[in-house]
């Protein structure tokens, strides 16, 4: 037995129209501080108020944000005591409101405890999420990620019942994404995608939508960042792709390259997706070197080729994601990140002690070491082809 | 022939095999905890106590007895289920997952050791294993 779950999904020009047919009393709307600088959250507030609906906001949530700013959300969202909330921006938006979410209706649990085990029994609450990046996927997934910020780590919680209820998917809300923030959730697609399809929760409802997002982000992610706001399609397509893969990683999982990238990002502070990609094509290599993955058959059905073995399929894979990461100027090996030698060391036992008991490894298919472990950031550190 | 499961001679099976895997050695040798594996479907249940200490089974014991100790954890299953888990047809946290498998205790503590848990699943699955019918 296994589940696919979705929100319901409005796509396309105009998606966010559909704020104004939702039934409801009062919305909370969770946002950053830039996107409501920009106007963002007055353009959403107004539809929600077309629906005749009170609306408050938190436009507090911090890049990567933390157990502190979800327990403020909750303070507030205890005064409006709304029935729609909101999560409005990049994925930490979105895991913020689920968050708050959860914790508002259940303020009995550590945050620690939402888990996939056990039910929530939410009911009070229901939830729109509106991403303003192609990337995260979070608005149709019941995954949570939060920072705890004094341990330099993320920490991955979730449940089932922390599906959106609502994901509208508008391209206009990334119109206008800088190139180096449309590259990083654009890469954080391409690694939902080639995890989803591998892990070892990969189902007959996922492999499509794996596939399908693959393939538009290696057609329209270098379009999207070349030329922004002046490509709509390119835009329109890496929405929808964010949200497709979403839907593939999100009912199957993913896999190493976001413990690896949890447990560095936490660390250095580098932005998600950027960090999970960096790590991709040596996850790859390294799963495939064990026999495990699925290589073969996702290489085929890309049309990056045919493969004798999982290894040869791993390092054609692993090229053509260099490649993409070169097109879109994102780095391929760790100092590219600006990580000193001497950073790097002195954070090796910390990274592999956060990624080997990160959540993002459920589903892997080959579990590195400890040995195995430290060999992985190494690699990654020096560029090197996975040769073990 | 296979050892009967549950059974105390399966029970030792499973002991000898994590004993002697260097693979879960590894992956546990920071784990502290023991387990019931409870079995459902019979009155008074099937249970298979485990010891587990830095990647060491100090103590494996088939009982009926749910007073026989009162571990950190305890994970229950109908027959059939942990017959899929023994023959590796279902991942036991895919099982958790899907409450198929049901958890007693900190689950926390148990995500955080993954790769214990899986090596600890494939040593039960190299016990040449009889089922009831």
């Amino acid at each position: 037995m296994w589940f696919f779950t979705s929100p319901e999904i409005a796509f396309g020009e105009d998606a966010l129209s559909y704020l104004e047919q939702l039934q409801g009393q009062r919305a909370f709307i969770v946002t950053d501080p830039t996107l409501d600088q920009l106007g963002f959250t007055e353009k959403v507030a107004e539809r929600l108020r077309g629906a005749g609906m009170e609306v408050a906001a938190f436009p507090e949530v911090e890049p990567e944000p933390s157990l502190q700013t979800v327990r403020r959300g909750v303070e507030q969202m205890k005064a409006l005591e709304p029935d729609w909330i909101v999560g409005l921006g990049g994925g930490s938006a979105m895991d913020a409101a689920k968050a708050m979410w959860a914790l508002y209706e259940r303020p009995d649990l550590e945050p620690e405890e939402i888990s996939p085990l056990f039910p929530l029994g939410l009911h009070k609450v229901k939830m729109v999420a509106i991403p303003t990046t192609a990337g995260t996927g979070s608005e149709v997934t019941w995954m949570v990620v939060l920072t705890d910020t004094e341990a330099r780590r993320k920490i991955g919680l979730g449940n089932r019942e922390l599906t959106p209820t609502v994901a509208i998917v508008d391209p206009e809300m990334s119109r206008n994404l800088p190139p180096r923030i449309t590259a990083d959730t654009g890469m954080d697609v391409l690694t939902h995608a080639i995890e989803g399809y591998t892990a070892n929760f990969h189902s007959d409802f996922t492999d499509p939508l794996c596939l399908q997002a693959g393939e538009m982000v290696f057609t329209y992610l270098p379009r999207a960042v070349a030329k922004g706001a002046e490509d709509m399609e390119a835009r329109e397509k890496m929405a929808n792709a964010a949200t497709i893969a979403g839907l593939g990683f999100g009912n199957s999982y993913v896999a190493l390259a976001h413990a690896l990238g949890h447990s560095f990002g936490g660390y250095f502070k580098v932005p998600h997706g950027r960090a999970v990609a960096l790590f991709l094509p040596y996850t790859i290599e390294f799963t495939a070197n064990g026999g495990a993955g699925r290589y073969r058959e996702l290489v085929r059905r890309l049309g990056l080729g045919e493969a004798r073995s999982e290894q040869e399929a791993a390092r054609i894979l692993a090229k053509r994601i260099w490649e993409l990461a070169k097109e879109v100027g994102q780095p391929t090996t760790i100092p590219e990140m600006g990580i000193s030698e001497e950073a790097f060391e002195e954070a090796l036992d910390t990274l592999c002690d956060h990624a080997e008991t990160d959540n993002a490894i459920l589903a892997a298919p080959r579990l590195p070491d400890r040995t195995e472990m430290e060999k992985l950031f190494r690699y990654a550190y020096q560029g090197k082809l996975v040769d073990f | 022939m296979g050892i009967l499961f549950p059974s105390q001679e399966w029970a030792d099976a499973f002991k000898e095999k994590l004993n002697s895997s260097d693979a879960y050695r590894n992956a546990a040798k920071n784990w502290e905890g023991d387990f019931y594996f409870v079995v459902e479907g019979t009155n008074p249940p099937d249970i298979i106590y485990m010891d587990l200490w830095h990647g060491e089974c100090r103590e494996a014991v088939y009982t009926n007895d749910p007073n026989f100790k009162n571990p950190e954890f305890k994970i229950t299953a109908s027959y059939d289920k942990w017959k899929k888990v023994i023959t590796g047809q279902l991942d036991p946290i895919q099982g958790l997952m899907t409450r198929q498998l049901k958890l007693d205790g900190n689950l926390i503590k148990i995500m955080k050791n993954v790769k214990a848990a899986q090596e600890l699943v494939r040593c039960a699955t190299q016990v040449d294993t009889e089922f009831r019918e």
